[in-house]
């Protein structure tokens, strides 16, 4: 049962939706999660508590405020307008910003927890031997939080993919542009077709199941809990 | 290159460390004082660690740290042993010390052979950290640290973890290591039997202030330093093996023209061996006894008597250039009319006489 152009489409774009946004995350994430390992402060706890946001709150309520953001006569949507000449509500780039806010935490959580158990002897170790705070995080750091940084880069993935409230609320239902996996599967049932619904639902609990077995599996059930 | 230090840093639960002092910029340095008298808060500021709230710190004209300058650690070309030896736990051994010598920003104080061979690195190199004793990885800690080319080498308590004889086994390379290489020491510990065998210069700190300073051998032996008067006080005494006698396996040692015997020692005639004798394990008799078990026994002269509390008294005593400390008690001296000046017979246990551990009976 071999899978149709549009299918093949939806799944491309939610893999390369889920892709860009999990390397934004791990570009901005570390960053912010070593920043908040590190800091004990009102602004840190402000900081963190936004972080988390998106785990308590309604995925609507995020999609709603992002609408309104993104919106063309809003400051972000006429700037985007400016700097790219194209709309930025209902694009790929708008997805992209919701997804990006949307799976924060799980990206930043894992990677904090591991920055806040380093011992920090170690990287003193490292600055007595020459090693310059960058040169400490290349070679301390990356290879002692590896697995961490592969838990929060699966979560960050499976999250994206599984989103469905932001992008329903932003992303609108264009195939080829915004139309998700999970939007289409919505669809789908909304129009009775139940054996391609199946196929997408299934195909998404065997992919879901997949990716945290690996993460079970490389990581042990404790070392990536996400903290709420 | 001495260290010129003139620093104020407050440390956890309103310590304060104040302290101003030239280190030497050879030999080894002790560091020496109870717990929580700053001398890792001290160590750290010299590292780089921590930043002083104040100060100076001058390395051989280099400025580390004044009042708008700070070198980072990664700058300042030391060596740090720390306690917990803190192997990077996702390497091997080897990775370790490639880790130091990648970073090297000159080269290394001992070939790197040689190195590994004084301190039986080359069947650990495979091994992680994780699978090491505790002696095993202090000395990969060392060896680590000398890798890294460095021009001080700081060490703080690297022995308090270790069993007794991996201690004194660790000792033992760290002394030779003072003796083969031109590298400034500074050597945190709590442990005066360590430093006695160890340093050459001493600094006192309690309370985050210098109590006193200055070469080791003078301050062990002066009344008014506070070493003196701690229950396990002990004189320090240079001498150099001047024979073996096989027959009851005891070694010779020469000191100011004296003779003391020892339990036999695997050390070369003629090689130099630091003697720690305890005050309390001397004691005095007006002429020389001939019927007494103990065998050494040198002529010293009364230098200065200081009551400390109660019952006894401190004798520091002269033997050539050299002194000794005696604790006997006020009924004693009383009995045998000790004056300044007088001429008596230091009689000391002969198991007073260990030096260097390893060597214990």
């Amino acid at each position: 049962m071999p899978l149709s152009p549009a299918e093949v489409d939806v799944i491309g774009l939610t893999a390369s939706l889920a892709a860009v946004t999990t390397v934004i995350l791990l570009l901005l994430g570390t960053p912010l999660a070593w920043w908040l390992a590190n800091r004990r402060s009102n602004t840190s706890a402000v900081i963190e508590a936004l972080v988390a946001l998106p785990l308590v709150l309604p995925p609507t309520v995020l999609g709603f405020y992002l609408l309104l953001a993104l919106a063309p006569d809003s400051p972000l949507g006429q700037l985007w307008q400016q700097l790219t000449g194209t709309r930025l509500a209902f694009s790929f780039s708008a997805l992209v910003i919701g997804s990006v806010i949307y799976s924060l935490p799980f990206v930043v959580q894992p990677l904090q927890s591991a920055f806040q158990s380093l011992p920090r002897g170690l990287l003193q170790a490292g600055a007595t031997l020459g090693a310059t705070p960058w040169d400490q995080f290349r070679s301390l750091v990356l290879p002692l939080t590896r697995r961490s940084f592969i838990a929060a880069a699966s979560l960050g993935f499976a999250h994206t993919v599984g989103e469905f409230g932001v992008v329903l609320m932003i992303g609108g239902n264009i195939p080829g542009e915004t139309q998700v996996l999970s939007i289409a599967l919505y669809d789908q049932v909304e129009t009775l077709r139940f054996d391609e619904a199946h196929r997408m639902a299934g195909g998404l609990v065997v992919f879901s199941l997949a990716l945290l077995f690996f993460i079970y599996r490389n990581n042990g059930p404790v070392a990536w809990r996400v903290k709420v | 290159m001495s260290l010129a230090l003139d620093i104020r840093c407050s440390g956890e639960g309103g310590f304060k460390l104040r302290l101003k002092s030239d280190i030497p910029g050879e030999g080894v340095t002790a560091i020496y004082g109870p717990s929580g008298s700053g001398k890792s808060t001290l160590l750290d500021c010299i590292a780089g660690l921590r930043q002083p709230d104040s100060g100076e710190i001058y390395f051989g004209g280099q400025c580390w740290f004044a009042a708008d300058r700070n070198t980072p650690p990664w700058h300042r070309r030391i060596g740090y042993v720390f306690q917990d030896a803190r192997l990077f736990p996702h390497l091997s051994v080897a990775g370790n010390l490639d880790y130091a010598r990648r970073r090297a920003r000159g080269s290394p104080p001992m070939a790197q052979a040689q190195l590994y061979q004084t301190l039986g690195l080359s069947k650990l190199l495979p091994h992680l950290p994780a699978t090491l004793s505790a002696g095993q990885k202090q000395r990969v800690a060392i060896g680590r640290a000398l890798l890294g080319a460095p021009r001080l080498l700081l060490l703080d308590e690297p022995l308090a973890n270790l069993d007794q004889q991996a201690s004194a086994e660790c000792l033992g390379l760290l002394q030779q290591i003072a003796s083969e290489l031109e590298l400034p020491m500074i050597y945190v510990s709590h442990d005066i039997e360590e430093v006695s065998q160890l340093a050459d210069h001493l600094l006192l700190l309690d309370g985050g202030e210098l109590q006193d300073e200055g070469s080791l051998l003078a301050l062990c032996s002066r009344l008014d330093s506070r070493l003196a008067h701690e229950e396990q006080a002990a004189a320090l005494l240079q001498g150099s093996i001047q024979a073996q006698d096989d027959t009851f396996s005891l070694t010779e040692i020469n000191v100011e023209g004296e003779t003391l015997y020892v339990n036999h020692l695997q050390q070369p005639v003629g090689s130099a061996r630091r003697l720690r004798i305890p005050a309390r394990d001397v004691s005095i008799c007006r002429s020389r006894p001939e019927d007494s078990s103990i065998l050494n026994i040198l002529p010293v002269t009364v230098e200065e008597i200081e009551t400390c509390r109660g019952a006894r008294l401190l004798l520091r005593l002269r033997l050539g250039e050299q002194h000794l400390l005696a604790r006997i008690t006020r009924k004693s001296a009383d009995r045998l009319a000790l004056q300044v000046g007088d001429s008596v017979f230091a009689q000391i246990k002969s198991v007073a006489l260990l030096s260097e551990a390893g060597d214990q009976p």
